[in-house]
């Protein structure tokens, strides 16, 4: 089958056996390891990490439609940040009746406002299943209505990074306003239980962890499918010489829209993931710089490789950690640096320098023989 | 069972996405026919009632000075211009002023740009791979294995071309004529009755001109091919008939030494040579 195919394929294997590697060192290092050791990895770390993991999905989701359809969305934070609504509201509904407030169904913010019932689109956020399958359609159907228009339209380049610029910049003044039943500029927090698991605890951080691992694993190997596939090369194609494509036979807006959607998806998840190992979601998370961040990542670890954006996604906010515990006022200035460097050095990012050294290697070998 | 299998043949699944192609019939001879064919554009006639036939698997050269109206013609044929009065059959089946563009080219006309445009960071094979004639909507495209199938025709086409050792290049790095050739080959995997080819050997060293020389007469018999070109060196290698275009209508027309020597050929183009 055509979703499989990547697991015979040596980058994917190495991929995916890294990151299992670290999963299984994370978690052992965590639960074996004694509190007082060096080499002992606390709660807060592994915490820490999940954060980076499903940054890492939301950085590969980002990498699709820009290195492969060639798309420069700078509007995924949007995407990401509504699958992390649609999990932060399951959050408030787990909460029931110890809200301060003591209400047994309204969240604490809705009792504050005066309302006396969950608004309509509040339905069915108790329930887990509905959760789920609101993570992934709530991005995607915003990724589709607004993908039809643009795509359709033949919006592209420039014009299509303002647009999603706008779009979310858009959402995120609409999330501040308190009457739209969100909770306003606070958003949701103080959350308590998932699925019945006490989010504070030790032990649902470190399941929490290894999920993010595996959905990153399983949404590249999805992406890696995707690309591969002869639609993937229509991908290229399109991004390369989009007229030349359309005169080929294929329908490109087609293409373009229905992959604009699963990277929308796959950003939801990543949000959904993000939230209950943050513990709040608030309207910050719709701001524009957030999502031309998330393409900096994509940059720096090198577009159009899937590997380069995990890769980015992970040494720029593991940096960003460092550097705002060390130095806060410097992080902007390190970011604003590192991306300096790597344009001016490594323009197809690490995974560009990676690529490089295999090539002079082969090379290398090459020579004797 | 065979319902089953056919089910199974994910391509063939909806028929109706699958191109109709009724067939060119060309039994009267000519596969394309053009007939009192008239287009002004803003007051400047740019074809006056022009006639052209070429017969299937023809190679015809067209010649003419700048603002003959060769390019004009080529848009009309594709359907890109409508004229304004005259005819254009496909065989003697299909009217190709009443069809759409991408109809044409599914009825099975190609046609060259003169600038070649291939995807340069596919390889020489994927680019062949894409432009093969298939269903290309979006599941059968997503699901689309390579098969030995599939692979023969491209490697049919690679042979054709002369790039079958280049076929894991990226295209980005060919020459110039290798990327002309490339071009060709896209057209050839789309399996056309008759190609459009516009200037094809501008910009090409010598050895490439003979090169592409072989490849067009090497076509023609399969396909018919009509090939636009100011380089008169290269139409006196390949051309069996020639015609010559002057301010939009046919001055002279048959075998290269037969119109090199019509004086009227000689005073409007031939003339800035001798």
């Amino acid at each position: 089958m055509w979703l499989t195919q990547p697991l015979y394929e040596r980058s994917t294997r190495i991929f995916l056996g890294v990151l299992l590697l670290a999963m299984i060192l994370v978690t052992l290092l965590h639960l074996a390891v004694p509190a007082d050791h060096p080499l002992y990895v606390s709660a807060y770390t592994v915490n820490l990490f999940g954060k980076y993991l499903s940054y890492a999905l939301l950085a590969v989701a980002v990498d699709l439609v820009w290195g492969y359809l060639g798309i420069l969305s700078l509007g995924h934070g949007a995407f990401f940040a509504l699958g992390g609504y649609v999990m932060g509201m399951y959050l408030m509904r787990q909460i029931g009746d110890r809200g301060v407030y003591g209400h047994p169904e309204l969240p604490d913010f809705m009792v504050f406002l005066n309302w006396d019932a969950l608004p309509w689109y509040w339905l069915g956020s108790d329930s887990f299943l509905f959760t789920a399958l609101m993570v992934m359609l709530v991005p995607g159907v915003l990724a589709f209505a607004f993908g039809y228009l643009a795509f359709r339209s033949r919006v592209t380049g420039v014009y299509l990074s303002i647009m999603t610029q706008a779009l979310t910049f858009a959402l995120m003044l609409a999330f501040y306003r308190n009457e739209m039943g969100f909770g306003g500029s606070d958003g949701m927090t103080n959350f308590r239980d998932i699925l019945g698991f006490d989010l504070r605890t030790d032990e649902t951080r470190l399941a929490l962890f290894l999920i993010s691992g595996v959905a990153l694993a399983v949404g590249y190997v999805i992406c890696r499918a995707l690309v591969n596939s002869k639609l993937g090369r229509v991908c290229i194609a399109s991004r390369d010489a989009e007229a030349r494509t359309r005169f080929l036979g294929y329908r490109v807006e087609r293409v373009q829209l229905s992959v604009f959607v699963v990277s929308a998806m796959l950003a939801g998840v990543a949000g959904a993931l993000y939230v209950p190992q943050v513990g709040i979601i608030n309207p910050s998370e719709f701001a524009p710089l957030f999502s031309i961040e998330i393409v900096l990542w994509v940059a720096l670890g090198g577009r159009a490789t899937l590997y380069g954006a995990v890769i980015g996604a992970l040494l720029v906010n593991y940096a960003k950690t460092y550097f705002t515990g060390v130095m806060p006022d410097a992080w902007l200035f390190a970011l604003g640096g590192l991306f300096v460097l790597v344009t001016v050095f490594l323009p197809k990012g690490i995974a560009g320098l990676l690529k490089q050294r295999k090539q002079a290697k082969e090379k290398e070998e090459e020579v004797p023989a | 069972m065979k319902l089953l299998k056919e089910m199974a043949n994910r391509d063939r699944v909806f028929e109706f996405l699958v191109p109709q192609q009724s067939p060119v019939d060309v039994r009267h001879g000519p596969i394309l026919y053009l007939e009192d064919v008239s287009v002004s554009f803003d007051g400047f006639q740019a074809i006056n009632k022009l006639n052209l036939t070429i017969d299937d698997g023809e190679l015809r050269c067209i010649i003419g000075p700048n603002g003959a109206g060769k390019t004009t013609m080529m848009d009309i044929i594709t359907g890109k211009t409508r004229p304004d009065a005259g005819s254009v059959w496909f065989g003697s089946r299909h009217n190709l002023l009443e069809k759409s563009e991408p109809e044409i080219a599914s009825l099975g006309i190609g046609r060259k740009f003169q600038k070649p445009t291939v995807f340069e960071a596919l390889t020489v094979f994927q680019n062949l791979e894409l432009a093969r004639a298939t269903n290309k909507s979006l599941l059968p495209t997503l699901l689309e294995q390579m098969n030995g199938d599939i692979r023969a025709q491209i490697e049919e086409v690679l042979e054709l071309i002369g790039l079958k050792e280049l076929h894991r290049q990226e295209a980005g790095i060919l020459s110039h004529g290798q990327k002309q050739w490339l071009e060709i080959g896209m057209l050839l995997m789309q399996r056309p009755r008759l190609l459009l080819v516009d200037e094809p050997v501008a910009g090409m060293t010598e050895q490439e001109m003979e090169r592409t020389a072989e490849l067009l007469t090497g076509l023609a018999g399969k396909q018919s091919v009509v090939v636009v070109e100011h380089d008169m060196g290269f139409v006196r290698s390949i051309a069996r008939q020639v015609t010559v275009l002057h301010q939009g209508s046919v001055l002279a027309e048959g075998s290269m030494d037969e119109v090199s020597n019509n004086p009227k050929v000689i005073e409007v183009y031939l003339g800035e040579e001798a």
